[in-house]
């Protein structure tokens, strides 16, 4: 088991150094971060003396080298347009881009399974064709039109929800702003949750009818249903039950890419959370929060998915056995 | 089969978080609606409370006033400081923090400083806290450069002070609408880090990024970067008579889009700008009122002569000029939400020489390439922003377009204006766009920077990536610099546009037009202004 652990460690900060690596040297691209800083009149000369102070002059192994051994220190750099360490700036920034991940997948569970289990026991109804339609539609229209006609729909015209940003936020346990405990809060969540989730919900709930119905012509339905077995008994219990495990393999992978998607969200709806914070840090040319921000994401990923293994190694020593080979 | 598994036990553990969390939302939804009910109960009537929502596209980067000599802290700085004097509507001069002012001899002005008046500190304003602001000046990046030409200011008793210049100067008061004093005892000292407290910094702390204490109509009460500021009304400003808003909620609102949709929305009273395709949305909308004026932003194409031989040969640019359809852009692709411009210095400036108008004549332009020798056209190479000005890259489009009818094939590169800049530094293509506004509000600025003769060591033609280079258009605009006769200044700016427009020194396209869009019962015409820096301290809301 030690051995397992130490390998999968190892291999945690291998990608790790890769990620950094990568980040690091595609930074350049990006244009001067020292352009962005001063005005137009500032001529080539004071514009170079403020990149030597900023060390961006140096060498490109210097400046990994410098990077890496900070960021041992727990020192991600700092952002040049907050003017602040940029650990800080992502963890202010964080709780605003979870909370609206958390409400859109709330939004997707709570409607994918109903709906597709409807549309699996019942595919001939109008409610299961109006929801199959509906989804084709959601599914193929871009998350920025999707906001953009939400808030033209239901800030502009109708003036029920407010058109951009959290609103009213409280602080919970001294630093997670949070929009969830204020009326206004979660009156400014609806609109980017359900942008959010447009692309996912279709997905879910087609994902969740074809599996249904392919469990429902299967031997040991149909035996149930011989048995006398009431009709909510065969569907749930038997039939959905043996329906989720593909459901949660995709639901996983798909979470991810929720994530990703805030940046469109976030930035139609100004809702101050990582996404927004990423892109505008690529227009800035904030380079140091612009890799601060890659390493940190790529390190909550690689956390998360070592200590899963490790315990999982802990709970399967098949695995372990397999990870020996 | 060993990752396979592993990772469906990373996607079940992130399911059941998902689970647990939305499980607590519906709870957190549950205690939201009681508080708010118990808010309702309580709320007690409150004062009527005058509040402007603004959104921009952007927030200030820094309490500093001299941090960064940008749009954005412009707008700021008339926030929360006071100048020296201002600009009115019609670009003339009025008396701010200067009572009056005077001119001494060639190189001294003398400005006599309203008594009585309080910094957000307290303190109140004398002429060392003007002293120490144009001091200050030396230390900041951005603002050395404009006062360069100024040797000192110097108090003469408390309530008078001289700015004093290197040689005679005739933006003196030009660059009195910089000097937004600083209070110099809030400033001074160190602060609980054990940092100067008047350290001008750009990327890192500083006591003045995160600090202010000026003169201003409001006072930062509330900052949160690139989420909202709130600026509240100074209780002891001193000019009385101004607008009646108590409190100003700043909130970014970067996608066009959006910004637009929370105006209509009413869910902020004020944007800037206006995004161009909702302009006519805006204007149509009951309660809604749309300003635009035409700015001070030149775009041009510089052609770049010393990398491609035929842009040497002023037939060859003048050709160009005229088969560049100005009006027909303005119209078609700016939607005549632009001025069409034949020279740099737009209506107002002194530059301004009503003899260099747009000129389309393709026929001409035609005879013009034959004459120049290249009647079967040659080859170009171009770059162009993309989000840099309004439709930039359409316009280099359109340009492309236009430049074939006369036979020169132009290869056009876009980029985002992050990687832009350093290539047009780079001089890596022959034509390449820029816009230019200029900092003093002067037509020699526009020169200084774009048609002089390239010169590291002086900087000027810092961003002449065309190479154009007339001794006659230096001597000029140095000679404009120490004029101080405006009449004979104005000739000299005027003379300059003129050799330019004849040997088509570079192409001109057209002033962008600014915009800005308020609920109506204020009164946003007035307190709006072609330097685009909104004066809000005289904002009323009826």
């Amino acid at each position: 088991m030690f051995a397992f652990s130490v390998k999968r460690i190892l291999q945690a900060i291998i990608v790790m150094l890769i990620i950094s690596f990568i980040g690091f040297s595609i930074k350049h691209s990006f244009g001067d971060p020292v352009r962005e800083l001063v005005g137009e009149r500032v001529t080539p000369a004071q514009r170079a003396e403020i990149r030597e102070k900023l060390g961006l002059n140096d060498p490109f192994v210097t400046q990994y080298v410098r990077f890496l051994n900070a960021t041992l220190h727990g020192d991600l750099g700092r952002s040049y347009f907050f003017k602040k360490p940029a650990t800080e700036v992502i963890v202010n920034k964080a709780p605003a881009t979870l909370e609206l991940v958390f409400c859109a997948a709330f939004i997707i569970v709570v409607l994918s399974i109903p709906l597709g289990i409807y549309a699996a026991i019942r595919p001939k109804s109008w409610l299961s064709r109006i929801t199959m339609g509906a989804s084709i539609v959601g599914v193929s229209m871009p998350v920025f039109l999707t906001a953009i006609l939400l808030i033209y729909i239901f800030s502009v015209e109708l003036h029920w929800l407010p058109s951009f940003g959290r609103g009213k936020t409280v602080l919970l346990f001294g630093w997670w702003e949070s929009g969830m405990f204020t009326w206004d809060g979660i009156k400014h969540l609806i609109m980017p949750s359900i942008a959010l989730s447009s692309i996912m919900l279709p997905l879910f709930i087609r994902l969740i009818r074809s599996e249904m119905m392919e469990v429902l012509e299967t031997e040991y339905v149909k035996y149930a249903w011989a048995k006398g077995i009431k009709p909510w008994r065969v569907w749930i219990i038997h039939a959905f039950k043996n329906t989720l495990l593909p459901v949660i393999t995709v639901g996983g992978v798909q979470l991810g890419i929720m994530v990703a998607f805030t940046i469109l969200t976030e930035t139609v709806f100004q809702w101050q959370g990582m996404g927004s914070m990423f892109i505008e840090s690529v227009e800035r040319s904030d380079t140091a929060l612009m890799v601060a921000y890659l390493v940190f994401v790529g390190f909550v990923f690689v956390l998360v998915n070592t200590a899963v293994d490790i315990i999982y190694g802990l709970v399967n020593p098949t695995v372990r056995v397999a990870g020996r080979k | 089969m060993k990752s396979s598994t592993m990772r469906k036990a990373g996607k079940f553990s992130v399911l059941v978080i998902a689970l647990i969390v939305s499980a607590l939302l519906l709870v957190g939804c549950g205690e939201g609606e009681k508080k708010q009910e118990a808010e309702k109960a309580a709320a007690p009537e409150a004062p009527a409370k005058v509040v402007l929502k603004l959104a921009m596209d952007a927030d200030p980067v820094s309490l500093d006033p001299q941090v960064q000599l940008s749009g954005g802290m412009l707008q700021y700085s008339h926030m929360v400081f006071d100048p020296l004097i201002r600009y009115t509507k019609d670009m003339k001069f009025e008396p701010r923090l200067a009572e009056k002012w005077e001119r001494i001899d060639d190189l001294t002005m003398r400005f006599h400083l309203r008594k009585g008046v309080k910094f957000h500190s307290g303190n109140e304003l004398t002429a060392d806290d003007v002293v120490f602001t144009v001091a200050r000046f030396r230390n900041s990046e951005d603002f050395k450069g404009l006062f360069e030409p100024f040797a000192e200011a110097k108090a003469v008793d408390k309530y008078t002070v001289d700015l004093i210049s290197k040689k005679p100067y005739g933006l003196v008061l030009n660059m009195a609408t910089y000097v937004f004093p600083m209070d110099k005892a809030f400033y001074t000292g160190t602060d609980d880090q054990g940092k100067a407290k008047d350290l001008v910094i750009k990327t890192d702390y500083s006591y003045a990024n995160t600090h202010e204490s000026g003169t201003g109509p409001y006072v930062v009460t509330a900052r949160e970067q690139g989420v909202k500021m709130v600026f509240t009304r100074f209780k002891d400003y001193w000019d009385k008579n101004t607008g009646n808003v108590d409190e100003i909620v700043l909130t970014p609102i970067k996608t066009d889009a959006t910004r637009v949709a929370a105006l209509l929305s009413g869910d902020v009273d004020f944007i800037m700008p206006v995004p161009p395709q909702d302009l006519d949305r805006v204007r149509s909308t009951e309660g809604l009122q749309l300003v635009t004026m035409s700015g001070s932003r030149i775009l041009t194409f510089q052609l770049n002569q010393k990398r491609n031989a035929a842009f040497a040969n002023p037939k060859v640019r003048l050709a160009m000029a005229y088969a560049y359809d100005n009006k027909g852009v303005v119209e078609k692709i700016m939607k005549d939400f632009a001025t069409a411009a034949g020279q740099m210095s737009p209506e107002g400036l002194v530059g301004y020489n009503p003899a260099c108008a747009p000129r389309y004549d393709l026929e001409k332009a035609k005879a013009l390439m034959v004459e120049a020798g290249y009647p079967d056209g040659f080859e170009a190479t171009m770059i162009a922003p993309n989000n840099r000005y309004v439709n930039d890259e359409k316009l280099a489009e359109a340009f492309v377009g236009m430049m074939s009818k006369i036979g020169i094939k132009v290869s056009l590169k876009t980029m985002p204006k992050a990687q832009y800049w350093d290539q047009f530094d780079a001089q890596v293509a022959d034509i390449q766009m820029i816009g230019w506004h200029p900092d003093t509000e002067d037509s020699g600025n526009y020169y200084e920077f774009l048609s002089m003769c390239r010169n590291a060591e002086t900087g000027y033609g810092q961003y002449n990536s065309g190479n154009y280079c007339n001794a006659k258009v230096d001597e000029l605009t140095l000679a404009a610099q120490t004029e101080t006769d405006p009449a004979k200044r104005a000739a000299m700016l005027q003379e300059v546009e003129k050799i330019q427009y004849d040997e088509a020194g570079y192409i001109p396209m057209h002033w962008e037009h600014l915009s800005w869009a308020s609920k109506s019962n204020m009164n946003t015409p007035e307190i709006v202004n072609v330097m685009n820096f909104p004066y809000f301290g005289d904002m009323m809301i009826k």
